[in-house]
C-alpha cells in the first residue's frame, strides 16, 4: 500500500521556490529519512502531507488529500513537529486527557505505561518538564495512538545523546512494525542511520537522492586510500574526496569493491559523508547524483 | 447564538459522510475544556469579584446590625446593593469575554502549540467554534450562575440580619430574585449572546489575523474607520452604527437600557423583529467563518 504519493508537488512563497516540482512515493512498512539543509524545503514537504500548507501539484497521504481532509487524516497520522509545541501552561494529565477525548485511536493505558517508564508525573505542568521529558511525553501520546503514518520533524533537536538514544530505540522496539509507516527529517543523521529503511537527499526544494538503505549499502563505498594509489583511485571518478590527517578518503558510487579494496581500507560512508559529499556537487544547478 | 453555531457545522460538514454524533460532539466537548484549562480567569475573574461583592455586603450588614437609622432606610441600605453586584460580576465576564477572544486564536500561534493542536483529528471548525463558544455561551451562562448564587447568599443574609431585628422579611424573597433571575436571564441572551455576537467574532477573527498587538488591530481600524469618515464626510454612520450596536441591544429586547428596572418590560417580538439583530449574526458569521479559514492557513509565528 501507497501512505505517501506526491507528483508535481510544488510550494512558493513569494519568489522563493520551497518545493520545486518534487515526486515522492513512501509504501508502507518504511522508515523514510528526509535529510537536507537548512532551507532546503523539508518542513514545506512535511506541512504539506500534514495538511498545515496548501500546494500545488498532487498529492494523496492515505488516499486523502490533506490540505483539505487534514481532521480525517489525523486519524491515521500523528506528528512530532519539533520539541516545543506542547503546550506549557498545561498539565501532564491534561493533555492526556485530551487527547483521550478527541482521538478515537488514542490508547490511554498503553501511554500510562509509557509515562510509567519516565520520571514525568501527571500533576506537572508542562513548562515544569526538561526539553527531553517533554520530547518523552509527546513521544507515549504519539506511541499510544494506533496511526499508519508518522511524521517526525527535527523530533530530537536540542536533545542529549541519551534521549535521542532513547527515542529512536523505543520507537522501533515499542511501535515500530510492518504496517507502520515513519517519516523523520533530521541534522542528527548519526543517530538514523541505523534505524531508517530509506533514504531521501532533499536541496533547494528537489529530491536529489532517493534510494533505500540497502541500495544505500551496496551502491556506496568509502575508500581510505594508500598515498601511492592516490592517483589510480582518483581515476576511478569518486563523487567526493576529503583529507583526513594526511591520508585520502573518496566516496565511490557503484563501482567495483573488488577492484577499490585493493587501493585502500573499504567502508561503507557514513549519510553524513554521503550527504557532504551530494550536497557539495550541489552546490551549483542541482543534477548528476538522483537516480 | 444558538441559531448560528448550528447552522455553521451544517453548512460546512454537509458534503461529509456523517460520523456518529458522538464523535462529531466528542471533540468539540473536550475543546471547550480545554480553553477553560487554558483560561482560568474565565471563572476565577467573575468568582473573585463575587467575591469580593459579598465581601463588601458582609460589612454592609454589620453595620446595619449596629446602625441606629430607621428600619425602613436601614433596609434601603441591604437592599441596594444587589444591582450592583450583579452589574460588577457581568462587566468581569464582559471584559474577560473580550480579553479571551482577542489572545483565543492567537496565543496558540506564540507558544507554537497550534502545531500540537493541528496534529489531532479535530477540525478548525471545531477549534474556532469551541473558542467563540466561551464569550457566546460560556461566560454569560457562567456569569448568570455566579449572579443567582451570590444574590441568594446577600439574601440569606439580610433575611437572617432583618429577622434578627424582628422585620418581615416575607416580601424580601420572592419578587426580587425571581424577578430579577428571569430578566438577568433574558438580557443575557439577548444582548450578550445575540446582540453582541458581531463583537466577539471580530476580536476572533483579528486575533486569529493579528501577527501581533491584537488589541490595536481590534480597536484602532474601527477609530480610523469613522475619524476618515467624519474629516472627509462630516458624518458620523460609522460611530452611530457601533453605538447601536453597543448600546442598541438593551432598548431592542427590553424597551430600555437597564434590564434592572423594575418597568422593564421583555420585547421579544420587537427584538427578534429588529433588522439589527439578524445584520449582526450573519456579520458574527461572516467573521467566523473568516477567522476558521485564517487558522487554516496560518501556522506558528
Amino acid at each position: 500500500m501507497t501512505v505517501i504519493e506526491a507528483h508535481g508537488l510544488r510550494k512558493a512563497f513569494g519568489t522563493t521556490v520551497a518545493l520545486d516540482s518534487i515526486d515522492l512515493r513512501v509504501e508502507e512498512g518504511r522508515i523514510l529519512g528526509l535529510i537536507g539543509p537548512n532551507g532546503a524545503g523539508k518542513t514545506t514537504a512535511l506541512n504539506a502531507i500534514l495538511g498545515l500548507t496548501a500546494y500545488q501539484g498532487q498529492l494523496k497521504v492515505l488516499g486523502r488529500d490533506p490540505w483539505n481532509e487534514r481532521d480525517q487524516l489525523m486519524r491515521d497520522v500523528c506528528f512530532i513537529a519539533d520539541v516545543a509545541v506542547l503546550p506549557r501552561w498545561a498539565r501532564v494529565s491534561q493533555v492526556i486527557d485530551y487527547v483521550a477525548g478527541v482521538h478515537p485511536r488514542f490508547d490511554r493505558a498503553k501511554a500510562e505505561s509509557f509515562l510509567a517508564k519516565t520520571d514525568i508525573r501527571h500533576a506537572s505542568k508542562i513548562r515544569e518538564l526538561s526539553k527531553g521529558m517533554v520530547t518523552q511525553l509527546h513521544l507515549a501520546l504519539v506511541m499510544s495512538i494506533d496511526a499508519k503514518l508518522l511524521v517526525l520533524d527535527e523530533p530530537t533537536l536540542g536533545l542529549d545523546i541519551l534521549y535521542r538514544k532513547q527515542f529512536y530505540d523505543s520507537l522501533l522496539n515499542d511501535y515500530f512494525d510492518r504496517t507502520r509507516t515513519i517519516l523523520v527529517t533530521t541534522h542528527q543523521v548519526e543517530d538514523v542511520q541505523h534505524v531508517l529503511t530509506d533514504l531521501m537527499f532533499i536541496n533547494r526544494g528537489r529530491i536529489v537522492l532517493d534510494c533505500s538503505m540497502d541500495e544505500f549499502e551496496s551502491r556506496y563505498v568509502e575508500v581510505t586510500v594508500r598515498p601511492e594509489q592516490v592517483a589510480a583511485a582518483q581515476a576511478l571518478k569518486p563523487i567526493h574526496e576529503r583529507q583526513v590527517l594526511g591520508r585520502t578518503i573518496l566516496l565511490f558510487d557503484q563501482v567495483d569493491r573488488q577492484q577499490v579494496a585493493r587501493l585502500g581500507d573499504v567502508r561503507t560512508p557514513s549519510i553524513s559523508d554521503l550527504f557532504i559529499a551530494v550536497m557539495g556537487n550541489h552546490a551549483g544547478p542541482a543534477k548528476g547524483v538522483a537516480k | 447564538m444558538n441559531t448560528q453555531s448550528n447552522a455553521l457545522p451544517e453548512s460546512f460538514e454537509s458534503q461529509r459522510i456523517v460520523p456518529a454524533t458522538t464523535s462529531a460532539t466528542r471533540p468539540f466537548y473536550w475543546s471547550v475544556r480545554r480553553e477553560l484549562w487554558e483560561n482560568r480567569s474565565i471563572y476565577i475573574a467573575p468568582l473573585a469579584v463575587a467575591a469580593v461583592a459579598l465581601f463588601g455586603y458582609l460589612i454592609a450588614t454589620m453595620g446595619y446590625a449596629m446602625s441606629t437609622a430607621n428600619l425602613a432606610q436601614r433596609r434601603r441600605v441591604l437592599e441596594s446593593p444587589y444591582g450592583l453586584a450583579t452589574s460588577l460580576i457581568m462587566a468581569a465576564a464582559f471584559l474577560v469575554s473580550i480579553f479571551y477572544s482577542l489572545e483565543a486564536l492567537h496565543s496558540e500561534r506564540r507558544d507554537r502549540s497550534i502545531l500540537f493542536w493541528k496534529s489531532l483529528p479535530v477540525s478548525d471548525l471545531t477549534t474556532v467554534l469551541s473558542k467563540a463558544s466561551i464569550p457566546l455561551f460560556v461566560l454569560p451562562l457562567l456569569a448568570f450562575a455566579i449572579v443567582v448564587v451570590t444574590v441568594s447568599i446577600m439574601l440569606v443574609l439580610t433575611t437572617l440580619v432583618l429577622m434578627g431585628s424582628g422585620v418581615g422579611v416575607a416580601t424580601l424573597w420572592k419578587p426580587t430574585l425571581y424577578q430579577m433571575g428571569l430578566m438577568l436571564l433574558y438580557h443575557l441572551i439577548t444582548v450578550h449572546m445575540l446582540w453582541y455576537a458581531p463583537f466577539y467574532g471580530w476580536l476572533l477573527l483579528v486575533s486569529a489575523w493579528a501577527r501581533r498587538a491584537t488589541f490595536l488591530w481590534a480597536f484602532l481600524p474601527p477609530v480610523a474607520i469613522g475619524g476618515v469618515e467624519k474629516i472627509a464626510f462630516n458624518t458620523t454612520h460609522f460611530f452611530d452604527m457601533l453605538r447601536y450596536r453597543f448600546a442598541g441591544g438593551g432598548p431592542e429586547a427590553a424597551g430600555s437600557d437597564n434590564f434592572l428596572d423594575p418597568m422593564t418590560h421583555f420585547t421579544p417580538g420587537r427584538f427578534l423583529a429588529s433588522p439589527g439583530l439578524w445584520i449582526g449574526l450573519l456579520i458574527t458569521a461572516a467573521f467566523i467563518a473568516g477567522a476558521v479559514r485564517l487558522r487554516r492557513h496560518q501556522g506558528p509565528i
